[in-house]
């Protein structure tokens, strides 16, 4: 590598060809546009999934061609087996979870803007930045590897050549345990079922790659933030977006090896005949299974849930650092509570660490840790609400600019209040004998995971689109892309709360066997036309996105008169992000609204002379260092 | 755009909260000696929830409503915060919280932080992939020994029940659970290959049952009838159908029953089965 | 503008760490101030690959600490536990990783005391005994599979391959890095950035290397004693 001289922070000169400059590139801004491209590719096959799902509960039976053509196993004469809407229960969730919310909004606009937001040059590893993300493209590769295997009769006849537990071929689209796996289901292998072979392999080892590749992102993440802030970047001037990023790097550093642990020795129980998880004295599918023995199907949870209940904070933290990003900006107010909220973000980050019982209160744990885990999951919703009452602070008071990135920021406060509420209902142990595996579960961790998340990136993408590529995004497209999706979002999953008081079970192909099933026909269709609807729409973000990228209205350096550093740069910012004038910053990340000064923002690079606001106006003790320093 | 997201928001939240006042689509009726606590437990919750959620989101559409950009000169209001009010609704939403959590444990500790009350009477349940069975101990009152390697599927032998061994040959294996109302019933529950798990929603409970280990639960139910009983954890394709039912008998009808021996046991057990409904939906 | 070493006490504070109000202590509040000799506000400082390997140490222990917690509980969970009696070479092992400990410390030494060559020397012995670590572990392994002792013969013997497995590939990442240095950094760089990073790199990948001691011993204590 050249060593550079004069600008000792940028270690890398501008790549030359195209394969430096977009493939194998050490930018961490191509690098957060490769993440935020892969997650927009998943999310198009897990909404996909999701509405084949809703077609086969709706009408269950019915034909559909192509599913016929594509799976003639799986769906022989197009219609879907069980055992196929299992796997595409599984597939979805797996593809959402980490290929989505656990792609974009840290890995995407994290990787983007971090550096930038702090004043530095790039990330403080670039090259574990590249292999951060091809490592994850490479499980993402295994993960549609896992398809082909179930769902491709040739494919998966090549693949069980691999050995016993990699028989595949079933015609499904790939492992039918659901998401978290559980064992011994998942653990057995072929003898426990169709979908238990080739796919679950696989399945586990993408998996086990994705954790690698997001170890490599936190570890780079939390070096920049703590080593290459620039001058006057002190942390408690940084915007919130960079606080949730490291409070969801920290996260993933602690949690995702304990996922990485249990994905290992699963897949020693399924291919090296160790009984890690599988107890002995099993009969299954008419055979005794003599060769496993003293495993414990409750460690598998054990270690999974402990990754998996950070592993949805890591998916909404960045969603909330953008929803109080956004919202200040276009509220034109400074974020009511900063250090409350830095506060907040870290409550929820560390206390989601001590919580993860909560999906384990029925599973024959101990019912004295339930009670424990249960006090401990009601205390999260603390900060949460703190975190409510501030951004309602922030919006009092406010002068609020309705742009496409400030409604999906508001509707994200909705959402996240409608989804986050119902953890009251689920946290106590008592409710939990009714509601534990049911559709009020599924509505409790849609909202919160599978919408206000999502509606956090939307807002990250209207706001940050004009700066990563020079042009503004359409507002007509994204306000009623906005609209739809809202109402549509709604329309699904607050449904889903009546479906649970019926107590619907989850991850059921069919409701048609059970009678207390029977009022829950209209909801199921209902849900399945708004899903549709909702599903359809997202074809007008995908066009705005791309076709904006080339045709959208030239945007100037800081179309949304923001005051943070990435929008002092230029537009989109150059290699080195700050063209070799490393920024000072003088003041916080929300000064807004300041009383005497010549425009209703001021940036954070501004020097105090230009101003006199520190000793008016700011009625409050909970400075966020809007004044010297 | 800013009043149309405010009544945007309220009519999502009246809607919603409509959705849950009519209680249209709301919990079957309970019948068990704990069922009415947990009912209650979640009604109080629910307002809990449902007057924080409106408020919210009501708050939420007013200042989008009301703070909504005008053409205006003057500039919003410049404050950091107010660290008195977040003291103050911090410790507020910190007690409710916490209370809730509290008082959410109190019916699952009388279940489960106790043991089985004397009295009670046993029967084991194992689930395999995609049944159920359940074993009665007989006229003896006593379980013969099981091992894993007599499952027999095709003959009936669902348990592994050991047929030489003492106090075997009464045992009934049945696909229906037959309960007694009023008397607290133990369930003893195992399961032969996966994760499956035990749920009757008018019963308000709901247990997995793993391999590998005996899990002891109890319960009282207090009305007689017909109930539908469904696998709550995903044990395969055929999950969604790993059906049974739940028979609540009254006392004298449940003693006759147990006192006979397995194939009058079953035959009877159809008879009963038969004069039993389902509840109304 | 080409900033050659003429400075040389400016590197070595730099490199040792120098006062903490000065040049690289990220955690210092009123951002993180590298306000090196130039005045250059972003100068690479050797905390920034300290953090890193600390970042890294802190999820491998969060691995090993989950497959600890997994042999603790799988221990109680059957009665098919069996431990076995350990291969004696494996007192070989730590033997040679401790040692190897020893002689990376005197490599580092030797580097800040600017002996580039001592300092090579001495990474090179780190190496080798890092490869005869690891050679030991295949004997032990080896030693087993005679007794028949498999990995999936019973749950100790599962915990104890996967443990070393897990073990001696991170500390074969550890001997990449070091052979990473051998080749790439043993000569002096002309730049004071340059200079700081060689240091750097050499002072983080100690710090994994002694930390990969620590955890073989944690683990031989695990494997010998707690059974």
């Amino acid at each position: 590598m050249a060593e550079a001289t004069h600008d000792e922070g940028h270690r890398h000169p501008a790549p030359k060809g195209f394969i430096r400059k977009y493939i194998f590139s050490l930018d961490h801004k191509v690098i957060g546009i490769q993440y935020i491209l892969l997650a927009l590719t998943a999310v198009v096959v897990g909404m996909i999934m999701s509405v084949l799902m809703r077609v086969n509960l709706s009408w269950p039976g019915s034909k559909w061609s192509i599913l016929g053509t594509l799976f003639p196993t799986g769906a022989p004469g197009g219609v879907m087996s069980d055992s196929f809407y299992l796997s595409l229960v599984t597939m979805h969730g797996t593809l959402m979870v980490f290929f989505v919310l656990t792609t974009a909004p840290q890995g995407g606009f994290g990787n983007y803007f971090l550096p930038i937001q702090i004043g530095a040059e790039d990330m403080a590893f670039p090259v574990l930045n590249m292999l951060s993300f091809w490592v994850t493209f490479v499980g993402f590769i295994v993960l549609l590897t896992a398809i082909l295997a179930e769902g491709n009769l040739t494919v998966g006849a090549w693949v069980s050549k691999l050995g016993a537990s990699f028989a595949g071929g079933t015609g499904t689209v790939g492992p039918i345990g659901g998401w978290t796996g559980y064992v011994p289901l998942s653990a057995l292998g072929p003898i426990a079922g169709p979908g238990q072979g080739a796919g679950v392999n696989l399945w586990i080892i993408s998996i086990a790659i994705f954790c690698v590749g997001s170890l490599l992102g936190a570890l780079n993440f939390i070096t920049t933030l703590l080593n290459m802030r620039t001058r006057g970047m002190s942390l408690m001037r940084m915007p919130l977006t960079c606080w949730a990023w490291f409070t969801t790097a920290i996260l993933a550093l602690l949690s995702f090896p304990v996922l990485l642990a249990g994905g290992i020795l699963l897949l020693l129980d399924r291919i090296a005949g160790t009984s890690f998880f599988i107890p002995g004295g099993l009969f299954v599918s008419g055979n005794l299974v003599p060769q496993h023995t003293g495993g414990s199907p409750l460690l598998w949870q054990h270690l999974f849930w402990f990754f998996g209940h950070p592993e949805v904070y890591i998916a909404i933290l960045p969603g909330m650092g953008a929803t109080s990003h956004v919202l200040s900006t276009f509220a034109r107010t400074p974020i009511f509570g900063y250090r409350a909220m830095v506060f907040a973000i870290f409550a929820i980050g560390m206390l989601g660490f001590f919580v993860w019982g909560h999906h384990m209160f029925i599973s024959g744990m101990s019912p004295y840790s339930a009670v424990a885990f249960s006090i401990l999951t009601l205390s999260i919703g603390v900060p949460s609400a703190i975190k409510t009452f501030n951004w309602l602070g922030t919006l009092w008071g406010a002068k609020i600019r309705f742009t496409t990135p400030m409604l999906f920021a508001i509707g994200f406060v909705s959402l996240f209040v409608a989804g986050g509420i119902t953890g009251l209902v689920l946290g106590q142990t008592s409710l939990d004998f009714f509601f534990h595996d049911t559709y009020f579960v599924t509505a409790h961790f849609h909202l919160v995971m599978g919408v206000a998340s999502i509606f956090g990136m939307f807002a990250a993408t209207y706001f940050w689109f004009p700066k990563m590529f020079g042009r503004m995004m359409n507002e007509t497209l994204g306000k009623l892309h906005f609209w739809i999706t809202f109402l549509g979002v709604y329309a699904i999953f607050i449904p889903f709360h009546a479906m649970g008081m019926l107590g619907m079970p989850r991850r059921y192909a069919n409701f048609g066997e059970y009678a207390f099933l029977k009022n829950a026909h209209s909801l199921v269709l209902f849900v399945t036309v708004a899903a549709i609807i909702t599903v359809a729409i997202q074809i007008v973000f995908y066009f705005n996105f791309f076709w904006s990228m080339f045709k959208g209205k030239k945007a100037t350096d800081n179309p949304w008169e923001a005051t943070t550093l990435e929008w002092t740069t230029a537009t989109p910012p150059p290699h080195d992000n700050f063209a070799g004038v490393i920024p000072t910053v003088h003041r916080g990340p929300y000064e807004f609204a300041v009383p005497g000064a010549p425009r209703d923002f001021v940036m954070q690079t501004e020097p105090e002379a230009a101003e006199v606001a520190a000793e008016l106006g700011d009625r409050s003790g909970n400075g966020g260092n809007g004044h010297k320093h | 755009m800013g009043r149309a997201l405010g009544i945007a928001i309220w009519v999502i939240t009246i809607l919603s909260v409509l959705m849950f006042v009519t209680k249209h689509w709301w919990f079957p009726e309970s019948i068990s000696e704990h069922g009415p606590a947990v009912d209650h437990q979640f009604m109080i919750t629910i307002i809990v929830v449902g007057v924080s959620f409106a408020a919210a989101q009501i708050g939420l559409g007013w200042v989008v409503w009301k703070y909504r950009d005008s053409a205006s000169a003057q500039r919003a209001t410049y404050s950091h915060g107010n660290n008195r009010l977040e003291v103050i609704w911090t410790i507020v939403t910190a007690v409710i919280f916490i209370s809730l959590a509290v008082m959410g444990q109190r019916v699952w500790a009388s279940l489960h932080l106790n043991a089985a009350p004397p009295g009670s009477y046993q029967i084991e349940v194992v689930a395999q992939q995609f049944a159920w069975t359940f074993r009665y101990p007989g006229k003896d009152g006593v379980f013969g020994r099981t091992d894993p390697s007599l499952i027999n599927d095709e003959g009936q032998n669902f348990v592994g029940l050991d047929e030489t061994a003492p106090n075997a040959k009464d045992d009934i294996q049945v696909s229906t659970l037959v309960i007694p109302a009023n008397q607290p019933v133990e369930l003893i529950l195992r399961s032969k290959d996966v994760t499956h798990s035990f749920f009757v929603p008018q019963l308000r409970f709901k247990q997995d049952l793993v391999p590998g280990m005996k899990i002891p639960v109890h319960f009282t139910a207090t009305k007689v009838g017909k109930y539908e009983l469904a696998c709550a954890e995903l044990c395969g394709m055929n999950h969604y159908k790993m059906k049974s039912f739940m028979l609540v008998l009254p006392k004298e009808e449940f003693i006759e029953l147990t006192n006979l021996p397995p194939a009058q046991f079953l035959i009877r057990k159809d008879e009963l089965m038969a004069k039993y409904q389902l509840p109304q939906y | 503008m080409a900033a050659t070493v003429t400075n040389t006490e400016g590197v070595a504070t730099a490199i040792g760490g120098g006062p903490r109000s000065r040049g690289g202590n990220g955690f210092q509040k009123n951002g993180g101030g590298r306000d090196g000799q130039d005045g250059e506000p972003l100068r690479f400082t050797p905390e920034r690959y300290r953090i890193g390997v600390w970042m890294a140490i802190a999820s491998i222990v969060m691995l090993f600490t989950a497959l600890t917690s997994a042999y603790i509980v799988r221990s109680a969970s059957g009665n098919d536990w069996q431990p076995i009696a350990m291969p004696k070479v494996l007192w070989l092992s730590t033997l040679l990783i401790v040692i190897s400990s020893v002689t990376m410390e005197v490599s580092r030494r030797s580097l800040k005391q600017q002996q580039d060559a001592r300092y090579g020397r001495w990474l090179i012995i780190t190496v080798a005994l890092g490869l005869a670590f690891l050679g030991s572990q295949i004997i032990a392994w080896r030693q087993l599979v005679r007794q028949g002792a498999y990995l999936a013969s019973n749950p100790f013997n599962s915990f104890f391959y996967l443990f070393t497995a897990a073990h001696g590939l991170h500390l074969l990442g550890g001997i990449m890095a070091l052979s990473y240095l051998l080749l790439r950094t043993r000569q002096r760089r002309s730049t004071i950035d340059g200079e700081l990073r060689r240091v750097g790199a050499a002072d983080s990948a100690t710090i994994y290397w002694h930390f990969m001691d620590v955890l073989w011993v944690a683990l031989f204590f695990l494997l010998f004693f707690w059974k």
